[in-house]
């Protein structure tokens, strides 16, 4: 079999088509604590779009043009939505147990995108070109050259902190968030804890998948 | 797919719009985040500019660049990436990464903040170009007495606004007419471009620049003013009531405790570091790590969550 053949059995067994966009989910989704991930997305989105715009003109446009100010206000207070809905989606994942069976790298992805997103916000301070990000940058650089990172990430560079902040962080990011969605879609949302004392009937658990984690 | 359908059986589903409820969201947080613009803004405090450290605080200004002329200032003794030297290198237990990877930016302070600007500016001014050429052919010895006797000499200077009286000063040799041309290319905001100059014609890198101001008080008065000091949980703050990188808390944590403030303080950064880079390694691999993956089952916010399942199940 060619390696698109196998790509494409590999594809339609692991991930169908069907389960990229089901209709249905189990009853216990149809709750607010759901809608952190989405509204995470959705500030990702935002972040996204005004960001373009803002490279799209410049890095000192907004300093000088009400519209510029604007946007680059849409963008910061799409960075705060993003970093609020995502911390909220993590710790209500953490106290679900999220990556029970099976889920271990859909939380790993989720804790990647988190630790990624920081530095990714980080480099945006910088890139604002007013005094905080003199300050920022000023006293980060301390932190960084003292583990050695300042050698190759010098956040006095503005050229090289514009550069992670447009393109190479949002890449990662993409990226990240773009394998957390495939794997939740993939593997689907966790099932509720059994309830320890519960005289209800207990959640079915016998297909725990392998590799499986408590 | 069998897997999965195993996986949930006796599980109840029911209908729902993933496209729906993302176009919503998306709306939702679009209005929050287009109403919290207007309303709000966003920071835009103007940079300090070497201009700006110049005319507010000669003395200052002038303290600096003698401390890069003579191999004294926080720059000059930093350590990697800057230079060899060990004034700021930190260590994590017997290690310094910092040392390992040696010096990658090389600053020279004394050329690149005072020897090499005042070069740059030298054209056409036969007093500066003779004294350059004076300190440049002394000794190391001489080099250093004179800007020993300089020091006292600025230590005695009245600073009233941006006029800077240093008393004349016989023993100090060609230093006063470096200091006085270094000042006023500062005042005339001159240096914040010849601070910049490279080869090449473009530039976006501001290290230079940065590492001068980060140690004038200028730069420190305007970040106490925003109350961005580190004491004050600064690494996490911004200028203006906005709630800036909130989600900093925990890095920031480490910067306001004993040991990181006392016994730790040399290395308070690298150990700050370390220490958050192994929690967020725990928070990653918290799936595997007997114990910790047990937590949320056995504090009963689960229940919150599914409260309405475990009511059906009942």
């Amino acid at each position: 079999m060619s390696m698109t053949g196998k790509l494409q059995r590999t594809l339609s067994q692991r991930l169908p088509y069907e389960e990229l966009l089901p209709e249905e989910q189990p009853a216990y989704v149809h709750n607010y604590v759901y809608l952190f991930g989405v509204a995470t997305l959705c500030s990702f989105a935002l972040l996204i779009a005004t960001g373009v715009i803002l490279a799209a003109f410049g890095p000192q446009w907004w300093h000088s043009s009400n519209i510029g100010h604007f946007v680059n206000s849409l963008h910061y207070w799409a960075a705060q939505a993003f970093m609020f809905f995502m911390v909220l989606h993590l710790w209500t994942a953490f106290f679900q147990g999220a990556w029970r069976d099976g889920r271990g790298l859909t939380w790993v992805s989720g804790v990647l995108t988190f630790l990624i997103s920081i530095v990714t916000a980080f480099t945006g301070y910088l890139s604002q070109q007013n005094f905080d990000s003199q300050w920022i940058a000023t006293q980060a650089k301390d932190a960084m050259n003292s583990v050695g990172a300042g050698a190759f990430f010098n956040v006095l560079n503005f050229g090289q902190m514009y550069g992670f902040h447009v393109v190479i962080f949002p890449v990662i990011v993409s990226a990240l968030l773009g394998t957390h969605l495939t794997l939740v879609r993939m593997k689907g949302v966790v099932k509720p804890y059994d309830l320890p004392t519960s005289r209800a009937r207990p959640a079915p658990s016998a297909a725990k998948p392998k590799g499986g984690v408590s | 797919v069998t897997s999965k359908k195993e996986y949930y059986k006796g599980v109840k589903f029911a209908p729902y719009d993933l496209v729906k409820e993302f176009v919503v969201a998306l709306g939702v947080v679009a209005l929050l985040v287009v109403i919290l613009a207007a309303a709000l803004s966003s920071p835009d405090v103007p940079s300090v500019t070497m201009k700006t450290v110049a005319v507010q605080t000669p003395q200052n200004y002038t303290q600096v660049a003698l401390d890069s002329l003579d191999g004294n200032s926080a720059v000059a003794t930093y350590g990697p990436p800057y230079n060899n030297q060990t004034g700021s290198v930190q260590f994590i237990g017997p290690f310094s990464p910092q040392d390992w990877l040696g010096v990658h930016i090389p600053i020279n302070t004394a050329q690149d903040f005072v020897l090499g600007p005042l070069a740059e500016s030298s054209a056409g001014d036969s007093v500066l170009k003779s004294a350059l050429t004076t300190f440049k052919a002394a000794p190391s010895s001489t080099q250093a007495a004179w800007e020993t006797a300089y020091q006292s000499a600025l230590n005695k200077a009245p600073a009233t606004g941006s006029s800077l009286q240093v008393p004349a000063c016989p023993t100090c040799g060609p230093v006063p007419v470096m200091m006085s041309r270094l000042l006023a290319l500062g005042q005339s905001g001159a240096m914040d471009g010849l601070l910049l100059t490279s080869p090449r014609f473009f530039e976006t890198d501001y290290t230079r620049p940065l590492l001068f101001i980060n140690y004038t008080d200028a730069m420190a008065n305007e970040a106490a003013k925003y109350n961005l000091l580190g004491e004050t949980w600064g690494v996490m703050n911004e200028t203006g009531n906005y709630p800036g990188q909130a989600w900093l808390w925990l890095y920031t944590t480490f910067y306001q405790l004993p040991p990181y403030t006392t016994a730790w303080a040399a290395n308070t950064d690298a150990l700050a570091i370390a220490s958050v880079t192994i929690l967020s390694l725990l928070l990653m691999f918290v799936p595997w790590i007997p114990g910790l993956n047990r937590i949320p089952r056995y504090i009963p916010v689960y229940r919150l969550i599914w409260r309405d399942y475990y009511r059906d199940q009942s």
